[in-house]
C-alpha cells in the first residue's frame, strides 16, 4: 500500500480519489467535469492562507470554536475506570459538528461563483447547518430530506424553513436519507451550472470524502492542543471514539491521530435492533460488503444481487446504508476498529449523560458514549478516552420520549407518529 | 464486429437512421416484459436498450425509477435479466441488445463472471451510467476485451477538452445526452442538438445517437434527422407503467420508430 511507503496513514486519497480500493469517482458524465473543477478549486483553496483565514474567523466568531474539551468527572467516577473526556461539538452554533464542514464548502461555492446550494439531510442537522450558512451569505438553499425523516424530525424542518431554505420531502425510493441523496444528485445533474452540492458527510465522489474530512479535522486538531493543557505536555489520548453514520464527525476526530500508533481508534456504528437480525441495523462495516453507491466504493448494506438495502436505527443521523470510504479503508488495514451499539444501549447512554453530566446528547453520540460505557470500566484510571459529543439532543427528545413511554402530546400540543 | 456494428453498417447502407428503444427488464413482470421485448423488432426497433433494475438509479427521473421498483418488486434480478435476454435470443439473433444500468449489481456479481454471463446471454453492449472514463479499468476495458461494446454517454457538459477522453474507449456508438438532467425530464430541442452532434462527429467516426427528452414521433424524427439515431425510454416505460396492453405499447413504439425512420 502506497501509504506504508511513507509510513503514514494520512496521505490518502491518491490522485484517483482512492483510499486503497475504496472511494473513486463513480458519477455520470454530466457531473464529471464539475467534480474535476471542484477538486481543482479545493486544491487551490487548501493552499491559500486567505481561505483558511476566513474559515478561522468564522469558526471562532460564528460557530464558537474551539469547542471545549470537557472532563466528564461524574461519568468517569460512575464507570470506575478510564478518564472520559467529551469533545463538546454539540455546543457549536446549530448544535452539531455539521457546520464545521458546511462553512468550508459554502466559502468554496462562493469562490466558484455558485449561487444556489443544495444539500441532503437525514436527521436534519446538516440541512439546518447548510440553511444557516446560506442565510448568512444570502445564498439560495434547497434541502432534500426523506419524507419519513421530515415526519420524525419536524423541529428541524421548521428551523430550515425559518432560515429561508426550501425543504423538499423526498418520496422516491423509500423516502430515507439515501433517497434524499439520490434526489440531490438528480437536482445537481439538472442544475449543474449554477448549483453547488454541499454534501454532509465524508462520502460521495472524490474530492468530497477528503474535503469534508479536512474541514472536520478541526475537531481532532483542537483535541491535540487541548488535552495537553489538561493532562500535561505531550499527552495524547489513549483512545478516541466517535459515532458513525457516513462518518464525518469520526473522521474529523480520528484523522489528526492516524499516525500516532499509541492512539486506539474506535468507530461506533448504529446496531439498531441488533446486527444479527437481518437489516434491522445500519452497521455497514459490521454487516455489509464493498459496493458502489453515491459516487464511491465503500462498504454497503446490500442484498446478494447488489441491490441497496435500507438501514434501521433509532437515530435518523446514522440511518444510511453506506460509510465514508476512508473508514472502509481504515477498517480493512486495521488502523481503526469498528463496533456497533444497539438502539437500546444508546438510549441508556443518553439517559446516563443527562443524569450524570447535565448534557442532553443527540442519539448519534449516544452510540459513541454507550461504547465508552462498555470499555471504560475495564481500563486503568490513567487511560484517557476522548469521545466526540458531536451533537446535542434537542432534536431527539420526541423520539426518546416515545421510546421511554412518555406522552408529550399534552405538553407540546402535538402527536407523535 | 458486434451485432451493434453490423446494425449500423446495415442502416448506413440503407441511409436509415437508428431507432433505439429502452425498456426496463422485468417491468411490470418477467413474462410481460419478455413479450414486449420480443415485439420490439417488429415494431421497428433497431437496437434494444434493456434496463437492469437498481434500487438507486441516480440519473433517472420518476418514470424509470418506478419501472425499476416495479421490476424489483416482481422479483427481477441480474440473473433474470440475463435470462430474459437469453430467451429473446432464441428467436432473434440479429437485433442488438445493450444493457443499461448502474455498476453495483455488476460489481457485486464480479466483473469477469458478469461479462461471461452477459456474452452467453447475447448481450452486445453496456451503458453503465456511473462509470465515467476516470473509472475505465473497472468494467469498460474488461468489457471491450471480452468483445462487448462499451457505450459512453457524452453530455452538454462534456467540453472539447474532455471529449477525447470520453471517446477514447467508447465503441459501438456514442450516446449523446441531449439535456443536463435526468431521464424523462426536460424536452430536447433539435436546434440545440444538431451543433452538438456535429461537434462530437468531428472527433469520432462512431455513430451518434441522441437520447433523454424525446417523447413523440415528431421529436424522434427531428432529433434523428440531426444525428444517427434517436433513443426513447421514459415515454415507452410510462405506457407500460400505466398498465397498457402489450399490443398498445408496441403500437406506440411503432409510431416512434416510424418517426425516427422518416428522418
Amino acid at each position: 500500500m502506497a501509504d506504508d511507503l511513507f509510513n503514514s496513514f494520512m496521505n490518502g486519497p491518491d490522485e484517483r480519489g482512492r483510499f486503497g480500493i475504496f472511494g473513486g469517482r463513480f458519477v455520470s458524465e454530466t457531473l464529471m467535469p464539475l467534480i474535476l473543477s471542484l477538486e481543482e478549486e479545493y486544491n487551490k483553496a487548501k493552499d491559500d492562507p486567505t481561505f483558511w483565514a476566513e474559515m478561522d474567523d468564522l469558526w471562532k466568531h460564528y460557530v464558537g470554536r474551539p469547542s471545549p474539551l470537557y472532563f466528564a468527572e461524574r461519568l468517569t467516577d460512575h464507570l470506575g475506570g478510564a478518564k472520559v473526556y467529551m469533545k463538546r461539538d454539540e455546543l457549536n452554533h446549530t448544535g452539531a459538528h455539521k457546520v464545521n464542514n458546511v462553512l468550508g464548502q459554502i466559502i468554496l461555492a462562493r469562490r466558484m461563483g455558485k449561487t444556489r446550494i443544495i444539500a441532503e439531510t437525514g436527521a436534519g442537522q446538516h440541512g439546518v447547518a447548510t440553511a444557516t450558512v446560506c442565510a448568512k451569505f444570502g445564498l439560495k438553499c434547497v434541502v432534500y430530506m426523506g419524507a419519513h425523516d421530515v415526519q420524525r424530525q419536524a423541529p428541524n424542518v421548521f428551523r430550515m424553513r425559518l432560515l429561508g431554505a426550501e425543504v423538499i420531502p423526498v418520496t422516491s425510493g423509500r423516502g430515507t436519507l439515501k433517497d434524499a441523496m439520490n434526489d440531490a444528485l438528480r437536482d445537481w445533474v439538472t442544475n449543474v451550472r449554477d448549483t453547488f452540492y454541499c454534501i454532509g458527510t465524508v462520502a460521495g465522489p472524490h474530492p468530497y470524502p477528503a474535503m469534508v474530512r479536512d474541514f472536520q479535522s478541526i475537531i481532532g486538531k483542537e483535541v491535540r492542543w487541548q488535552l495537553p493543557e489538561l493532562e500535561g505536555e505531550g499527552r495524547l489520548p489513549d483512545t478516541v471514539i466517535a459515532a458513525i453514520g457516513g462518518g464525518s464527525n469520526a473522521m474529523g476526530l480520528f484523522y489528526p491521530f492516524l499516525d500516532d500508533a499509541s492512539v486506539r481508534i474506535i468507530g461506533v456504528e448504529a446496531g439498531g435492533k441488533g446486527v444479527d437480525e437481518k437489516m434491522q441495523h445500519c452497521a455497514s462495516l459490521t454487516g455489509g460488503r464493498p459496493g458502489v453507491l453515491h459516487g464511491n466504493r465503500t462498504y454497503l448494506l446490500q442484498d446478494e444481487d447488489g441491490q441497496i438495502q435500507e438501514g434501521f436505527s433509532i437515530s435518523a443521523g446514522l440511518d444510511y446504508p453506506g460509510i465514508g470510504p476512508e473508514h472502509a479503508w481504515l477498517n480493512d488495514i486495521g488502523r481503526a476498529e469498528y463496533v456497533s451499539i444497539t438502539d437500546k444501549e444508546a438510549l441508556e447512554a443518553f439517559q446516563v449523560s443527562c443524569a450524570l453530566e447535565g448534557i442532553i446528547p443527540a442519539l448519534e453520540p449516544s452510540h459513541a458514549l454507550a461504547h465508552v460505557m462498555k470499555i471504560a470500566p475495564e481500563l486503568p484510571k490513567d487511560h484517557v478516552i476522548v469521545m466526540n459529543m458531536c451533537g446535542r439532543g434537542d432534536k431527539d427528545i420526541f423520539t426518546v420520549a416515545r421510546h421511554l413511554g412518555f406522552d408529550m402530546s399534552d405538553t407540546e400540543g402535538r402527536d407523535m407518529d | 464486429m458486434t451485432r451493434i456494428d453490423a446494425k449500423f453498417a446495415e442502416l448506413s447502407a440503407a441511409s436509415k437512421k437508428a431507432f433505439v428503444a429502452y425498456v426496463m427488464a422485468g417491468d411490470p413482470d418477467f413474462d410481460t416484459s419478455l413479450e414486449i421485448v420480443k415485439g420490439l423488432p417488429a415494431a421497428g426497433v433497431d437496437i434494444i436498450e434493456l434496463g437492469l433494475p437498481f434500487t438507486d438509479p441516480m440519473a433517472d427521473g420518476p418514470t424509470i425509477q418506478l419501472a425499476g421498483q416495479r421490476a424489483l418488486e416482481a422479483g427481477m434480478t441480474l440473473d433474470r435479466t440475463l435470462e430474459l435476454a437469453t430467451k429473446f435470443r432464441e428467436t432473434d439473433d440479429s437485433t442488438p441488445i445493450v444493457m443499461m444500468g448502474y455498476y453495483n449489481p455488476i460489481y457485486s456479481r464480479g466483473v469477469e463472471n458478469f461479462l461471461d454471463q452477459a456474452k452467453a446471454a447475447g448481450i452486445d453492449g453496456l451503458i453503465i451510467v456511473d462509470l465515467p472514463p476516470e473509472e475505465d479499468e473497472e468494467l469498460c476495458i474488461p468489457a471491450q476485451k471480452a468483445g462487448l461494446n462499451f457505450i459512453r454517454l457524452a453530455t452538454p457538459t462534456t467540453d472539447d477538452q474532455r471529449l477525447p477522453k470520453v471517446l477514447q474507449n467508447t465503441s459501438g456508438f456514442v450516446y449523446y445526452v441531449s439535456i443536463t438532467g435526468i431521464t424523462g425530464a426536460a424536452e430536447a430541442q433539435s436546434g440545440d442538438v444538431g451543433p452538438e452532434v456535429a461537434r462530437i462527429k468531428s472527433k469520432t467516426d462512431l455513430p451518434i445517437v441522441v437520447g433523454f427528452g424525446i417523447n413523440t414521433p415528431d421529436k424522434a424524427q427531428n432529433i434523428a434527422s440531426v444525428a444517427d439515431g434517436a433513443v426513447v425510454g421514459s415515454a415507452i416505460v410510462s405506457k407500460i407503467g400505466a398498465g397498457e396492453p402489450v399490443a398498445d405499447v408496441l403500437a406506440f413504439v411503432k409510431t416512434l420508430a416510424d418517426g425516427a425512420h422518416a428522418a
